[in-house]
């Protein structure tokens, strides 16, 4: 199971809740887990978010993979100067 | 999409013993053009029949529009056109990504011409286009616009107080426990939190705190906006502008305009700095609306006044920081509060300098709270690591003061907590192949940190991080029957991108970089890249190339086994050329690049290579920055005397312009630091918008800026880079204001510190 840390922003869809697990081996599926979850939290974080898996940040990845015991974070997309 | 997609294996990074190319220094491919005066910049560029347009701008920081009457305008010989913001779409408020982070259209389309309201002096309210600049101005002032003044607001704390001037009254602040039942001018409320934090000061044997100011700073490029737009009749569009991505131009335009994104074609021309202020657009859609009213293409380019009172700036802002140590250094506690102007529509970076305040340090307890304010000041664009430089100068201040109250050297109390490979960094993620030890290190080793001090002189450091991005890139190789070879690519070259990617696909190819030509393609030449920002183009656009030669690099082996009617696993490919391993062909002489592309037609046409990707795990970068100032105590004039910068650069692909990014980041620093600010009068309007009251350093006012490179590869590039470009920038406003500090004895938290305030310290002190 993915471990998912909700942050402070995102815990409004998670009834408060901070971390959680969810089986998914692909970004994709994490954000259809978590939209069946947390319903607005997926379309949410696919839009708004980046994700960093195992701490490596990802930007628009469905297809990056998950390992089962990956800690997956969001934090919003980063651009740049 | 390639196949290849983006790939940690690649295998380029094992050592650096095989490499000939990569980590050399060249010359710049664009450097003979540069220093000749021939390289075509955006406003270098002419068309046939092209008229001048102009923009009329708000003398209002904050108005109601309540009629514009072009009709004089309009009769006066020579002109052809006029446009309002009735001439443009009504757009969704709908966020939409067009080559970086996504942007809000509708207030993209708004900032580029008000509709309703004028919401900063100098916003864009009209705009003319007529055959010559001086006809242009008459029209200008024949417009008549009737406004209803509005009471205005600039400063953060103002724009947040209870009765502040309302900017947008559809404003209600997101991230928040409860919806507010009132608009407000905070967009957006932020909060990164770990750990007890109550506990964690509790447990504190010493507490510092501070409040802390930084003014609102302009990019500071040398060539303002400018472009040349073609509608033509059949509604197909020609750009040519000065910008950071002309993919970014492309959508952006498209969206603004109501238009097809593939109607638009978008040129890019040499660019004259960006800094990531050329993130965004502001003539384009007006260049190309002109031209589409006037039937003629259409010219613009901002006047140095236009591009302060119009474009960028950064965020001024307000901080307050309180940190609790133990006696022996360890941080128990942190609780950081940023409150960030965004301008006149929501985006400050308060995000990324929330996430970036205390990304240097582990801390078991912390609170970080970020606020987004709207106020009558031109919409904030992206700078150099946008918001990591304001938050750090307040946390690298509040570290300054902890070390002198501990009475710890500031390296060791930095050391002490640092993040290392394995923490969980402030803002989330586990740090992996991170090398910020080591640039502390560094700065320890130089023999700068052991040189004693004379009279009014002060030594500060600081650090800084920047998470740098990859993204989506194309890149393509084309190999030329001579056996040379064009590097395509679709990234505007702000930093030395050019020579970057010339290098990684000779270093791959195993041919000579003189025999690499890279060249930046237009929109319908190459395919999408993001622009070139975030420090993501050497990383992600780098990848693309490589691959690209790979690909090809695969082609010429088939080639040559063609060449040699061999299995094309019998061929190597080594040095430039492909060697022949079947042992019944052991006498066959390797084929150079150059001899199987001599031979392209009769093998099978062109050879080339071309790789879409989307870039992921581009490592961070950190920096720790050293500085001596002296202190003129009759005038309150600082003097840089030296600085050192080390910086985690991944692998310099070209160590020259790494230096070169590391100097320029430290130079715009000082600046922000010691003399740089917006400064506005009691009605809104900017008061230094030149470069003789607006002071950006210049050569005579810096010392040499040593910079050290530190290589902790990135696994994630073939070459192992990392971006380079940002970091640099974020710890130089702290570590210029610690020096002040120790010369004077003084802790001073508002930038500038420039010669008054410093001049007031000194009265105060009685020296």
């Amino acid at each position: 199971m993915v471990r998912v840390v909700a942050s402070a922003d995102l815990r409004r869809f998670t009834g408060g809740l901070e971390a959680f697990d969810v089986e998914a081996d692909t970004v994709r599926r994490l954000v259809k887990a978590l939209e069946a979850r947390f319903p607005g939290l997926g379309d949410y974080v696919d839009r708004r978010m980046a994700i960093a898996i195992d701490g490596e940040i990802h930007q628009d990845a469905w297809t990056s993979p998950l390992k089962p015991d990956s800690e997956v974070y969001f934090i919003p997309k980063i651009g740049g100067g | 999409m390639s196949d290849v997609l983006d790939r940690a294996d690649i295998g380029h990074n094992e050592g650096d013993d095989h490499l000939k190319i990569v980590g050399t220094r060249p010359v710049r491919p664009d450097g003979a053009d540069k220093v000749t005066g021939r390289a075509a910049y955006g406003a270098d560029f002419n068309m046939p029949g092209q008229l001048v347009g102009k923009v009329l701008r708000s003398p209002h920081a904050h108005a109601r529009i309540v009629s514009i009457d072009a009709r004089k305008a309009r009769a006066l010989p020579g002109v052809k056109a006029v446009i309002t913001g009735d001439d443009f779409p009504n757009l969704a408020d709908e966020f939409h990504e067009g080559g970086e982070a996504a942007s809000n259209l509708r207030d993209m389309a708004m900032n580029v011409i008000a509709r309703d309201k004028a919401l900063y002096h100098g916003h864009a309210v009209a705009a003319v286009a007529a055959i010559s600049s001086a006809i242009a101005d008459e029209a200008l002032a024949l417009i008549n616009v009737t406004y209803e003044v509005l009471p205005h607001v600039i400063e953060v704390e103002d724009a947040m107080a209870e009765g502040a001037p309302l900017l947008h009254r559809h404003m209600f602040t997101e991230g928040l426990e409860a919806r507010p039942d009132k608009p407000s001018n905070v967009a957006k409320r932020n909060r990164i939190a770990r750990g007890d934090l109550d506990a964690g000061f509790a447990a504190a044997d010493v507490i510092v705190e501070g409040r802390y100011t930084t003014k609102a700073t302009h990019q500071g490029y040398i060539e303002p906006h400018a472009t040349v737009a073609s509608w033509a009749a059949d509604g197909q569009c020609n750009v040519w502008s000065s910008s950071q991505g002309q993919f970014m131009v492309r959508t952006y335009c498209a969206k603004v305009l109501g238009k097809e994104i593939s109607d638009i074609r978008v040129t890019p021309a040499e660019i004259g700095g960006g800094f990531g202020g050329k993130t965004v657009v502001y003539l384009e859609p007006l260049a190309l609306a002109l031209s589409r009213e006037s039937g003629h293409p259409v010219k613009m380019v901002m006047s140095r006044e236009e591009v302060f009172r119009a474009t960028g700036p950064t965020s001024g802002a307000v901080m307050h920081v309180k940190l609790g140590a133990k006696t022996d250094g360890t941080l128990t506690a942190a609780d950081v509060e940023l409150k960030y102007q965004a301008g006149a529509f929501p985006g400050s970076p308060v995000g990324a300098g929330s996430m970036t305040a205390l990304a240097c340090y582990d801390i078991p307890a912390f609170r970080i709270t970020g606020y987004d304010v709207v106020t009558n000041t031109p919409k904030v664009a992206a700078y150099r690591a946008p918001g990591a430089p304001i938050s750090a100068f307040a946390v690298e201040s509040a570290m300054d003061d902890l070390a002198l109250k501990l009475g710890i050297d500031p390296i060791a109390l930095r050391e002490k907590n640092a993040v290392r490979n394995g923490t969980k960094a402030s803002y989330g993620p586990t740090y992996q192949n991170i090398g910020y030890l080591e640039t502390l290190q560094a700065i320890k080793d130089t023999e700068h940190y052991r040189t004693p001090l004379g009279p009014n002189q002060g030594r500060g450091m600081a650090v800084g991080f920047w998470f740098n991005v990859g993204g989506e890139s194309t890149a393509a190789v084309n190999i030329n029957e001579d056996g040379t070879a064009v590097v395509v690519t679709g990234n505007p070259d702000i930093g030395g991108s050019r020579a970057s990617m010339a290098m990684m696909a000779a270093e791959t190819l195993g041919i000579a970089v003189e025999k690499v030509r890279p060249m930046v393609a237009d929109t319908a030449s190459i395919g999408f890249s993001m622009l070139t920002g975030g420090s993501r183009t050497t990383f992600a656009t780098g990848m693309a190339v490589v691959q690209s030669a790979e690909k090809v690099i695969a082609e010429l082996k088939r080639r040559a086994a063609l060449i040699w009617d061999v299995a094309a696993d019998h061929v190597i490919w080594k040095d430039g050329a492909a060697y022949c391993l079947d042992p019944a062909k052991a006498d066959e002489k390797p084929l150079t690049l150059e001899a199987i592309a001599g031979q392209s037609a009769r093998t099978g046409g062109p050879i080339t290579g071309q790789t879409s990707l989307n870039a992921q795990g581009a490592g961070p970068g950190f920096a720790a920055h050293l500085c001596d100032v002296e202190i003129d105590p009759e005038t309150g004039h600082v003097t840089v005397l030296r600085y050192t910068a080390s910086q985690d650069v991944g692998r310099a692909i070209h160590p020259a312009y790494v230096e070169g990014q590391i100097q320029g980041g430290v130079a715009q620093g000082v600046g922000w630091a010691l003399n740089e600010e917006y400064i506005f009068d009691r009605d809104g309007h900017m008061e230094n918008a030149g470069f003789l009251d607006y002071r950006v350093p210049v050569a005579s006012d810096l010392p040499m800026i040593d910079a050290i490179l530190v290589e902790v590869p990135n696994p994630r590039h073939p070459f192992g880079a990392k971006g380079v470009g940002e970091v640099p920038i974020v710890p130089p406003l702290a570590a210029v204001a610690n020096a002040i500090r120790q010369a004077t004895g003084v802790r001073m938290a508002d930038l500038p510190l420039s010669p008054p305030k410093i001049r007031a310290v000194l009265d105060a002190k009685g020296a």
